[in-house]
């Protein structure tokens, strides 16, 4: 099971970690209603249940994360346990163990935890995207095409590019952010808000600017499921270059694994 | 027998997460892809053993892949179904109380109507009635359209009817909601909406369309099954599958034999 271990260490930079802490922090208070429970206690919880009441209980948080992985949201643990858990909260580490099995065995998806400190977590696809998919209809697909086209120049510009930047690129592309798209709707809500909430992106404040100012960065979702070499080779086919001669950019996309979908293809 | 999961089970689970539902020659074919990417044996007659093994591993998960008959040509089809909720809740994540709402009259209007139909300009009467909040004309209307390109509903010159994936999926909560109203078809005994009737009064046996093709196949003086009395409906032909479906099955010859 290496793919876990290399998956916390990359999980989080402190740096994105701080960012959003600000995000979350207004809503964090529902969570201190709830601590974690100890080993005893768990144990203790168990005692008091029918295998059958946690199997249940475990069937609907993952359906749960299910439902809200098809619209890419974030799950909050506090929401988890107010909305599904309720009276099983003294019982949590053991139903995630069983969540976090399921998902795996059965969905091929991974749970992960994108920020520790308000315990938020994403489902990550473990099996790498095949060429030549049959059926793949699936209506985000032009949204999916939109963000990566924004991914790229924000790795291109080395990770971070002021929001003036991309709604120029954008314009150049005839997808203009101040009118109505017929395929992507209201064109700046979609990336400041929608990307932002599935956490593809990232969209900051730059500090001490007048007029306000800000600039979008990679989200976390993107770190672990984007595949910066593929980014790169995009580029290159689309300026004719090799992908080598952007030295910097080149560096980056093959220093860091991040891709969870790299350590499950060698366990076939 | 249950097999264990692999990569490839996995793979066809994700893609009918994402589809909802899929017809038998578009299962296939996404059987042999998701064996071809992970380099598995597929063995074409045994899809049906592949999905068994999926449905045992998401079976504590209350979820299951369901085989059912579209009634309009008669094919299988494949659908992904939520057991745990057989109500309408299992859409949602993806419509309002009030849209709910007004998809569950429209399911009261096709299960009490004669024909298994109800027409957009019923449905658009209904909309009027709602107790949560009204719904205008124009977002009806967007609701119904909504409502097909999610294949829960399907439309034919301004009438609707329950599609497959509707059936295939709500058939528990069909049979309880509407217990007094629903009738099965005699040949297949699945729920009948699209259908034929047998006129004898003491009888009123409902067939499907493609059942009845099937049935009546080569027979020249039709007669019901249950009473006996003369079939007085036109005998649709049995609907042939089609040429791409040919066309995919000699190329999965191929490539399972070479």
């Amino acid at each position: 099971m290496t793919q876990r271990k290399r998956l916390s260490n990359t999980q989080i930079s402190s740096q994105s970690r701080r960012r959003s802490e600000v995000a979350v922090a207004e809503e964090e208070d529902g969570d201190l209603t709830f601590t974690q429970p100890s080993t005893s206690q768990v144990q203790r919880g168990l005692e008091r249940l029918t295998s059958a009441q946690v199997d249940q209980k475990t069937a609907e948080v993952v359906q749960y994360f299910l439902v809200k992985d098809q619209k890419k949201i974030p799950v909050r643990r506090a929401d988890l346990v107010k909305h599904v858990l309720k009276d099983y909260r003294n019982v949590y580490p053991e139903i995630m163990k069983r969540v976090t099995q399921s998902l795996d065995q059965v969905f091929g998806l991974k749970l992960v935890e994108i920020d520790t400190k308000n315990h938020i977590y994403i489902l990550i696809n473990k099996l790498e995207p095949a060429e030549g998919a049959p059926l793949d209809n699936s209506p985000t697909n032009p949204k999916m095409g939109l963000l990566f086209v924004i991914l790229s120049v924000i790795f291109m510009k080395r990770g971070a590019v002021k929001e003036n930047v991309i709604w120029h690129t954008l314009k150049k592309l005839r997808v203009d952010p101040g009118e109505k798209h017929e395929e992507f709707g209201d064109v700046k809500k979609l990336i400041t808000d929608e990307f932002v909430r599935q956490r593809y992106l990232e969209y900051v404040r730059i500090p001490h600017t007048d007029p306000i100012e800000h600039e979008f960065r990679w989200g976390q979702r993107a770190d672990l499921e984007v595949s910066k070499a593929k980014i790169l080779e995009f580029m290159g086919e689309l300026h004719n270059q090799e992908p080598q001669s952007w030295t910097q950019q080149y560096r980056d996309a093959h220093s860091t694994p991040n891709s969870t979908q790299a350590s499950t293809s060698s366990q076939r | 027998m249950s097999q264990q999961m692999g990569d490839s089970h996995r793979r066809f689970l994700q893609n009918m997460m994402a589809n909802g539902i899929v017809d038998e020659q578009d299962a296939k074919t996404l059987y042999q892809h998701c064996c071809q990417t992970h380099n598995t044996q597929c063995i074409l007659d045994k899809l049906d053993d592949f999905i068994g093994t999926i449905n045992s591993k998401l079976q504590p998960m209350f979820m299951q892949i369901r085989k059912g008959m579209s009634e309009d040509s008669g094919h299988q089809y494949y659908a992904l179904v939520n057991m745990a909720e057989t109500d309408v809740t299992r859409m949602s994540s993806d419509y309002t109380d009030t849209e709910l709402e007004l998809f569950r009259k429209t399911m009261d209007l096709i299960v009490s109507s004669e024909n298994g139909k109800a027409s957009s300009t019923d449905i658009l009467n209904t909309a009027d009635t709602l107790s949560t909040k009204k719904l205008k004309k124009s977002e009806t209307e967007h609701l119904l359209n909504r409502l097909v390109h999610d294949k829960w509903l399907n439309e034919k010159r301004g009438e609707y009817t329950l599609s497959t994936r509707c059936i295939i999926e709500m058939e528990p909560y069909i049979r309880t909601m509407y217990q007094d109203q629903v009738k099965v078809c005699h040949i297949c005994h699945n729920i009948a909406f699209q259908c034929q009737i047998c006129e004898n009064p003491t009888c009123g046996i409902k067939i499907h369309h493609p059942c009845v093709a099937r049935y009546f196949k080569g027979r020249t003086e039709p007669q019901c099954p249950a009473c006996d009395d003369f079939w007085p409906h036109e005998i649709p032909e049995p609907q042939r599958k089609g040429k791409k479906t040919e066309l995919i099955y000699m190329y999965l010859h191929v490539w399972v034999h070479s």
